[in-house]
């Protein structure tokens, strides 16, 4: 009996030792086919791409399952990492060599990390939710297919950026997502404002790209590699000198594409695409991808002081810059363009700061790419209920109209606000109060720039929420032949989904510290640096300013009838409406001067190149013309010419002689 | 007698045969005038040949005189086509190859 009881419990412990190795091998197989995370959406996108109008009637329910799937393959990512020990939470799968020429070497490669990974879930998930919020959304268009292959396009293409294993993958990534970007903004590339609109998208980010792939270049004149993990465990002995060369270039190409100061203008301007490309594209996922990189490159940023000090600099001055312009936008998607930039320039200042910071703008970053995503899509739910209209001005008391799109927004503005307990609560204000960490002056103005941000930022979304949805009986400013209604399901669904991620994700991250804990392999650990004001002092402060600006967008846009056309304004907000002469500034600097010194060259070529050679040519053929007449036809003088040439010779012969 | 006066010689007969060949029209006088000059040069190379007691200017000279022969040969044959297409044997109607 004993013996037998024994047997069975020797039995039990080798099965279950079986399922452990069973469960470690399909973990295994996940990670070692994480390719497909990039090739199942860019199947989609070839597929839709190269099968033309046949693709047409099912060609989006394509789109939208390859994209769950991604997501889907992400989560069974996610899950085998959760079962690691923190340490081991890092692994870089090998896909193929690359680059194999002489010295230089780089392999194309996946990593996974909790960094990569935690992109990898907010890509996929609210690009999925957007997948399905297109295809009502883009109902009536003729060429939704092509949407929705750009769309899977981009999916792969910001896939790829997170996944990669070294900065030159990372930049192929880079430059797709880019591309998608410029497609979708010219969507409707018909309309020429939009076409220039996408065009100017694609240059800003071009100059950004300069700076990222001089940073590779000097990555590898520095290190001789280029992958993550020989770039950042060498960077700790490398001089200050190359690695804040290296921290300002990759600065510059996080500017370009998280549009930041001073390269942010094309952002307010890509809103020419439509509302989903926005959400997706424009507020939740790409434009973050510069605070992704300096995260990213956190050992290089830390072993160059001045680098990561122009990181927070830019931080700041976006942030303020975006909140600035945010409040005197009519426009509903330029103003939630404003406050995108914005919001960046948090996680920008967040990243700059180090390990104090960095987890937190990864957090923030998670946050916003639902509460932004959300309010972006409901912004489109009214312009679909509003025949596409824009302007808050004709909007207003909309809120008994579109339920649903009323309630969602308002989960995202309140997560925006830094209301507790909503997400931005948990996110942004530890990024003020990472702010106010530190030593000297720096603490008190990027700690001040944080908490003005947060003031403004609650009267602009405010104002943008009231103007939109609230007001009294008499500020129903819609035009005649408008009839507000709510949207189908299909849109309205994941609406829903991101607004209760606005609501409770910022506490299933941020109660106990989860996500930082998760991403403290990659970021490193924080110490127990304290902030120059008492914590509860700043969130009071913080609090106190965001009633302040609540009350003040109340005052003014809910309470008081808001003019239908927008006043003349004082010379701030003329300044603001006009980006703050951001596109004035770049014609005066930039354009202007190049377009001489391209009329210059032109005026060179033409007239200096082009005229020396014909010139030349004209000599020749003149010359050739006058040698002609010498050819006379009589033979005696040829004769004659034949005997002086020989007394001539003859002569000069004797002369040297002599 | 000096060798040298047989050089003079040959100047002199040169300079008649190129000033024949650059004043007469006549194909056949021109030609008379080259023979002349081929004939100077040859009393030249064998006068130095003299001077100099080497045998390589004859050698050189019976090589001129091969080749005029042949040269009168081609020279002739070419000035007597002219003349049967162009009813002209002056050198200065011969000029169709400026074109």
């Amino acid at each position: 009996m004993t013996l037998l009881s024994l047997g069975s419990g020797v039995v039990q412990a080798s099965d279950e030792l079986h399922v452990a190795s069973q469960y470690q091998n399909a973990m295994g197989q996940i990670q070692n086919n994480a390719w497909l995370l990039v090739a199942l959406p860019l199947l989609g996108a070839a597929v839709l791409l190269l099968g033309g109008r046949r693709t047409d009637r099912w060609g989006h329910w394509l789109a939208v399952a390859l994209s769950w799937a991604a997501f889907v393959w992400g989560a069974l990512l996610f899950f085998s990492l959760v079962g690691l020990e923190p340490e081991d939470r890092s692994r870089v799968v090998h896909l193929f060599d690359w680059v194999s020429a002489g010295s230089f070497k780089v392999d194309a490669g996946l990593l996974l990390d909790p960094l990569s990974v935690a992109f990898v879930l907010l890509v996929t998930f609210v690009g999925s939710l957007i997948h399905v919020y297109s295809v009502a959304y883009m109902e009536h268009d003729p060429d939704r297919r092509r949407f929705f292959a750009y769309l899977n396009l981009f999916v792969a293409a910001m896939l790829l950026l997170v996944l990669a294993d070294s900065y030159l993958l990372l930049y192929v990534g880079w430059e797709g997502v880019g591309l998608a970007s410029y497609l979708l903004i010219g969507f409707w590339n018909h309309n020429p404002t939009y076409a220039a609109a996408a065009k100017k998208a694609f240059i800003a980010n071009r100059v950004g790209d300069v700076g990222l792939s001089l940073a590779i270049m000097g990555m590898f004149a520095a290190f001789g590699s280029v992958s993550f993990s020989d770039v950042l465990s060498s960077s700790e002995g490398a001089s200050e000198g190359k690695l804040t060369f290296i921290g300002l270039m990759l600065l510059l190409g996080a500017c370009g594409k998280s549009a930041q100061f001073p390269l942010q203008s094309w952002l307010g301007d890509a809103m020419a695409g439509p509302t989903p490309v926005s959400a997706l594209i424009h507020a939740a996922t790409m434009v973050t991808a510069g605070v992704y990189l300096v995260v990213r490159s956190g050992p290089i940023f830390e072993g160059a002081p001045n680098a990561q000090l122009c990181v927070v600099i830019v931080g700041a001055i976006t942030l303020v810059y975006g909140a600035i312009v945010g409040c005197a936008k009519d426009d509903i998607k330029k103003a939630l363009a404003a406050s995108t930039m914005s919001q960046i320039g948090y996680m920008m200042l967040a990243a700059g700061l180090g390990p104090v910071g960095a987890a937190f703008a990864i957090f923030h970053l998670l946050t916003h790419g639902f509460f932004k995503a959300g309010m972006f899509l409901g912004a489109g739910s009214v312009m679909h209920g509003m025949n596409d209209s824009v302007d808050m001005r004709r909007y207003g008391r909309l809120s008994g109209a579109m339920k649903i799109t009323w309630a969602t927004f308002g989960l995202g503005w309140l997560a925006i606000l830094g209301v507790p307990p909503f997400s931005g609560f948990w996110s942004k204000d530890k990024i003020i109060e990472a702010a106010f960490i530190g030593e000297g002056w720096r603490p008190w103005v990027f700690g001040s720039a944080a908490l003005l941000g947060a003031g403004v930022t609650a009267f602009y979304m405010s104002r943008l929420f009231f103007m939109t949805f609230q007001g009294g009986s008499d500020n129903k400013r819609w035009p005649k032949d408008a009839h507000p209604h709510e949207s189908p399901l299909l849109m309205t669904a994941p609406m829903m989904i991101l607004a209760i991620g606005s609501a409770v994700l910022g506490l299933a991250l941020g109660v106990s510290d989860g996500l930082v804990h998760w991403l403290e392999p990659v970021v490193g650990a924080h110490g127990e640096e304290e902030p120059v004001l008492p914590v509860a002092v700043l969130m009071t402060l913080t609090l106190a300013l965001v009633a302040l600006g609540v009350a003040l967008a109340w005052r003014m846009y809910w309470q008081a009838k808001v003019p239908a056309v927008a006043p003349r304004g004082s010379l701030l907000t003329r300044a603001a409406r006009r980006d703050l002469f951001q596109d004035d500034l770049n014609e005066a600097l930039f354009m202007r001067p190049g377009q001489y010194l391209t009329r210059w060259l032109v005026y060179v070529d033409n007239r200096g190149v082009d005229g020396a050679v014909g010139g030349l040519a004209a000599l020749v053929g003149g010359l050739g013309g006058r040698l002609r007449r010498v050819q006379t036809g009589l033979v005696r003088s040829y004769a004659a010419s034949m005997l002086a040439g020989v007394v001539i010779l003859l002569g000069g012969v004797l002369a040297v002689r002599i | 007698m000096n060798l040298v006066n047989w050089l003079y010689l040959s100047v002199l007969l040169f300079s008649i045969g190129a000033a024949t060949v650059l004043v007469r029209r006549n194909a056949i006088i021109v030609f008379m005038g080259v023979e002349l000059m081929l004939n100077a040069t040859n009393l030249a190379f064998v006068t130095f040949a003299r001077i100099n007691g080497k045998v390589e200017g004859q050698v050189i000279a019976l090589f001129v005189m091969l080749v005029a022969a042949a040269e009168v040969v081609v020279g002739l044959a070419i000035i007597f086509t002219i003349f049967r297409t162009r009813r002209s044997a002056s050198v200065d109607d011969a000029n169709l190859l400026k074109y």
